[in-house]
Formats: structure tokens, C-alpha cells, sequence
């Protein structure tokens, strides 16, 4: 056996994935699990409430608006990118 | 010309998703500018597959309702540019997709893609008859297994009678992609042969996909394994169907695993 293991291990077996799928769903089933118990989304809420304050003041073109998260085991990022003509247009009452 | 491939099956855990993220990321890889849609509202999974689970903002639903543009919901692969992926909504209930919402997304995917690939669900409810509705193409995966080839044969009805397509008259153009094959297996007649299952079904082959380890490997990191690992036999397998997707004529096999002089003789490796 041992023979033959120091044959094989010319050919090394590549890095076990497992512990990375383990790793991934933990993070993801931790968020999906605050949503489907009712807890609120955080970054959902700040997304919204972010949105709803800056298109109070301009009219959004919802084109020029890039949202962008990661969520991570610690730490999760908002990343709102809004692009804001030079000469504002007061908002609407209604957006979108 | 934009052209819809939806990915269905009929039955569940054949590799719809692993094929739609595979073939979609070869594609992308053969140049072409490639969106993937998953239609399984509730249960999605395509973006856990490409590894974007934790970069979704919008969804699906939100673009057909209205609450999202189209651009906004799209995420960029990070390993390939002109790859992107559309997902599915995980928490609201299928009924809040329709038909006519989901043909204004497709049409407006068409304006900005060269391929629109539907990632459908299992089953043969709404969500699996509105990933086909618009198709031009579809891919059906099927496994050489009885109950697998009988569900095939009851979506390529659905293809020729509820698709729009259909329904003008002209045909969506059907491909065959037998999944989870084991050429071992099936040289000891312990599965049922490729030539029956295109004998039975009446439909073309666009490939075959050895079962392999190397899938899994890929699920776990989140990459297409035709990202993951191009060398593999299931990767080379998806980019010799996605060449006959784009029109190539190749030659029919089934890439086998290269292994070493150690492994031929110890025989299959443990997972």
C-alpha cells in the first residue's frame, strides 16, 4: 500500500473542494435564513431607504443608479453608485 | 440575431444548471455575449453554481414588476466579460411571474445579448413552460436512465405545441444532451444505449457528458466547470457541444479522464 501511494503521489489529487462549498454555504444560508424567518434584510432596507432619500431630492434616472453587494461571513458590503446630472432636476412625485 | 436556448429536462436533478452555467461560460469563451436566466423561482441555484450567490441585489421578478431595470439586476462574471448573469428570486412565489412580463424581459435581453440561455425549472408546470415559451433553441439533458428519457420525451411535446414558436408554426430547434453517461458502465449493457435514447426521443445528439468528478469540484467553488477545469472530460465534452451549437460539425465522443499509469491500475479513484 505504501508503495503504491508513493507512486501515486506523483500525480498529487487536487485541493479537496468540500471545505470551500462548506465555507460558501455557510454564508449564504446565514442571509437566507434572516430572510425567510422574517428578520429584515439589512442591506435590502439600506438599498431601499438610501434610494428613497436621494430620489426625494433628484429626479433618479434609474439607469445612472449601479447597486452593488457582497455579502460576507463578517462583514457585508452596499456599494450605491449614483450618477448625478450637473444641473438637477427637482425629483417627482413619483420615480421610476 | 439574438438567439433564446432554454435548458430543460422534465425531470429534476439531471444537470439542467450545470449545464446552462457550462455551456453558457463556453460560449462567452467562444466570443459570443452570453446572459443566463434562471426561471426557478423560490429555489434558485444557478447563482450559487457561478459563484455569484453573494453579489445578488435584484432578481428576475423585480426587472418583470418593474422594481429593477434590467442592467441593474444583470451581474457581470468576474471571470468572463461578456458573461452575465439574470437570477431567479429566491423568496417570492412563482405565480408572480407571467407571460407577458417574461417576453418583455426576453426581448429586451435579445437587444444586448448574441445568446439568452433559460435556465428551466424541473417539473412541467408554469415556471418550466415559461422558461421555454420564447426559446429558439433548446438543449433537453437527459440521463441514460428510463425515467429520465420518458420526462424527455414529454418536454420536446411541450417544446413542439406550447413554445411560441410552435404556436406560428415554425419549430424550436431541439438538441439531445445525455449527461452523467459512464462509458464503464454502459460497456457492461448496465445503461441504456445512447442509440436507443435518440431512437426513442427522435431528436438530435449535441453531446455527450462523461459523469465526473470534476463537476462536483466545480459546484463546490462556484465556477463553471468549464471554467474550473477546461482540461477535464466534462469540460471538453460542454465545449465540444457548444461548438456544435455555433454550427461546427465534429465528430461524436465521449472524452475520457486522462489518468495515470497508477490510476489504470488501481482502477476508478475513490471520491
Amino acid at each position: 500500500m505504501s508503495i503504491l501511494r508513493l507512486f501515486s503521489s506523483r500525480r498529487p489529487a487536487p485541493p479537496a473542494t468540500a471545505p470551500i462549498a462548506r465555507e460558501r454555504l455557510q454564508i449564504l444560508l446565514a442571509h437566507e435564513r434572516g430572510l425567510t424567518r422574517g428578520q429584515p434584510d439589512l442591506l435590502m432596507l439600506l438599498r431601499e431607504e438610501i434610494l428613497a432619500v436621494v430620489s426625494r431630492h433628484v429626479a433618479l434616472d434609474p439607469e445612472k443608479v449601479v447597486v452593488r453587494m457582497e455579502r460576507g461571513r463578517n462583514v457585508s458590503t452596499l456599494e450605491v453608485d449614483i450618477e448625478l446630472p450637473n444641473e438637477l432636476e427637482p425629483a417627482r412625485a413619483a420615480t421610476g | 440575431m439574438a438567439k433564446v436556448l432554454v435548458v430543460t429536462s422534465g425531470k429534476g436533478g439531471v444537470g439542467k444548471t450545470t449545464t446552462t452555467a457550462a455551456m453558457g461560460a463556453a460560449l462567452a469563451q467562444a466570443g459570443q455575449k452570453v446572459v443566463v436566466v434562471d426561471f426557478d423561482v423560490g429555489l434558485r441555484n444557478l447563482d450559487l453554481v457561478m459563484g455569484a450567490e453573494r453579489r445578488v441585489v435584484f432578481d428576475l421578478i423585480n426587472v418583470v414588476q418593474g422594481i429593477a431595470k434590467l442592467p441593474q439586476a444583470l451581474i457581470r462574471d468576474k471571470r468572463l466579460d461578456t458573461l452575465s448573469l439574470l437570477p431567479a428570486s429566491q423568496t417570492k412565489d412563482k405565480d408572480a411571474l407571467n407571460e407577458e412580463g417574461v417576453g418583455r424581459v426576453i426581448a429586451e435581453l435579445r437587444n444586448s445579448f448574441d445568446w439568452v440561455v433559460c435556465d428551466s425549472p424541473a417539473g412541467i408546470e408554469r415556471g418550466a413552460l415559461l422558461a421555454m415559451r420564447y426559446a429558439d433553441e433548446a438543449i433537453i439533458v437527459t440521463n441514460p436512465e428510463v425515467s429520465s428519457v420518458r420526462d424527455s420525451d414529454r418536454i420536446i411535446g411541450m417544446l413542439d405545441s406550447k413554445t411560441v414558436k410552435a404556436e406560428k408554426g415554425e419549430r424550436v430547434n431541439k438538441h439531445i444532451l445525455i449527461t452523467r453517461y459512464d462509458p464503464s458502465r454502459a460497456a457492461r449493457g448496465e445503461m441504456i444505449s445512447i442509440d436507443d435514447i435518440l431512437e426513442i426521443l427522435a431528436t438530435p445528439l449535441l453531446g455527450i457528458i462523461p459523469e465526473s468528478q470534476d463537476v462536483l469540484r466545480a459546484s463546490n467553488v462556484g465556477s463553471p466547470v468549464t471554467v474550473n477545469n477546461p482540461a477535464s472530460a466534462p469540460a471538453r465534452a460542454y465545449h465540444d457541444a457548444t461548438r456544435r451549437l455555433l454550427g461546427e460539425v465534429l465528430a461524436m465522443m465521449v472524452p475520457s479522464e486522462k489518468r495515470g499509469l497508477m490510476n489504470l491500475l488501481r482502477g476508478r479513484r475513490a471520491a
